[in-house]
């Protein structure tokens, strides 16, 4: 009966919602600020990649407080999950348990490299190719779960990812700074743009991206290992 | 295959699918008991809006906002044969991956911290117990 009306209801919904969609005609061109984008991204910054000038460089005060939104999930999921985590990892049984087949554990050592060299690249070319320091991040942290879910034993140093969290941070914060002190607006470019298509172009969008990518892929690679040894805790209080 | 009836086909396609999305999701949030269930829809309703920006900014037979060399040179003719694709959307929805994604961790870890207090992620036994 529930199921019937909840239905109902999400028909009503939805016939509105379509009435509005399809009103939008599809695949027009419907442009207004983004002629400007597409027209200053080559000719002015010379980046390549006109989604990450509007990321890093036009919108690039969003992106910062988009840094932000992802640092306060990885603080509160600490705060969250936190609970005498020192005590257990000496009693962790899950430190005990066996580690993945020898295929799995030869084979994540022969990727983990290659996954971290794959979201450097993808992250230092932000500005040429598609991608960027969000995506790049992502992926590095890819390759340290696939390290955490292999070794048992394995687990990362949480003071030296909040280091080059912080670090990071203070670098992209910090050239928004220092364009207000170069007498720029904050987060304006004031390096040399370069020639386009050139690894050294584009400014700060380059620095901000590495710096980007550093932050992201520490805070994830945080987020999950406290997710990973969270299991243990809860065994040991079913124990207790 | 005429370019009207090509446009009409994709614009069905793409709102249809964004919209579906989105109710499956709310149709989820609605009706599932369980809390990690829950957070899957959630989900499902974030791809469905991310698929609906996207597919606003297309332009017919448009390429990637990306200025390669070979575009660059002059070898593709952008703005005449295709267009850009509008690439305000496209960073729009990159932004929005990310907070989706640290919205779906925090939900993830409260469903942890509720799972060690009540031994159960189903929602209505959840709400009995009293603590």
């Amino acid at each position: 009966m529930k199921k019937i009306i909840i239905i109902l209801l999400l028909a009503v919904i939805g016939y509105f919602l379509a009435d509005i969609f399809f009103e939008i005609p599809f695949g027009e061109d419907s442009m207004v600020v983004s002629k400007e984008y597409l027209d200053k991204s080559p000719n002015d910054l010379h980046v390549a990649n006109t989604v990450t000038s509007i990321v890093v460089n036009f919108r690039g005060f969003d992106t910062l407080g988009e840094v932000t939104v992802l640092f306060l999930a990885s603080t509160a999921i600490g705060s969250i999950l936190f609970r005498r985590r020192k005590v257990h990892t000496k009693l962790n049984p899950q430190r005990n348990a066996p580690h993945a087949s020898r295929i799995v554990q030869i084979s994540a050592k022969i990727l983990f490299p290659l996954i971290v060299l794959l979201g450097a690249y993808v992250f230092i070319h932000g500005h040429l190719t598609p991608g960027g320091g969000f995506q790049g991040g992502v992926i590095i942290a890819t390759g340290y779960l696939l390290l955490l879910v292999t070794y048992r034993k394995f687990s990362v140093s949480h003071s030296s990812l909040t280091w080059i969290e912080a670090i990071a941070g203070v670098t992209f914060a910090g050239i928004g700074v220092l364009g207000l002190i170069l007498g720029k607006d904050f987060l304006e470019n004031f390096l040399p743009v370069g020639t386009i298509n050139n690894l050294f172009s584009g400014g700060i969008i380059g620095i901000i991206y590495v710096a980007v990518g550093f932050k992201v892929a520490s805070e994830l690679t945080g987020i999950l290992d406290t997710m990973l040894s969270i299991k243990v805790d809860s065994e040991e209080n079913e124990q207790n | 295959m005429s370019e009207e009836l090509m446009q009409q086909i994709l614009s069905i396609s793409f709102y249809g699918a964004s919209l579906a999305l989105i109710l499956i999701g709310v149709y989820g949030v609605l009706t599932k008991k369980n809390l990690i269930k829950i957070l899957l829809s959630l989900t499902i309703v974030d791809s469905g809006v991310n698929l609906l920006f996207v597919s606003l900014g297309y332009i017919m037979n448009g390429t990637a906002p990306i200025f390669s060399p070979a575009i660059m040179d002059g070898k593709i003719e952008v703005l005449k044969t295709a267009p850009m694709v509008d690439p305000v959307p496209q960073a729009l929805v990159l932004t929005a991956i990310v907070i989706g994604l640290g919205v779906t961790a925090v939900g993830l870890a409260l469903v942890i911290r509720l799972f060690r207090h009540h031994n159960t992620t189903n929602i209505d036994e959840i709400r009995n117990l009293k603590w």
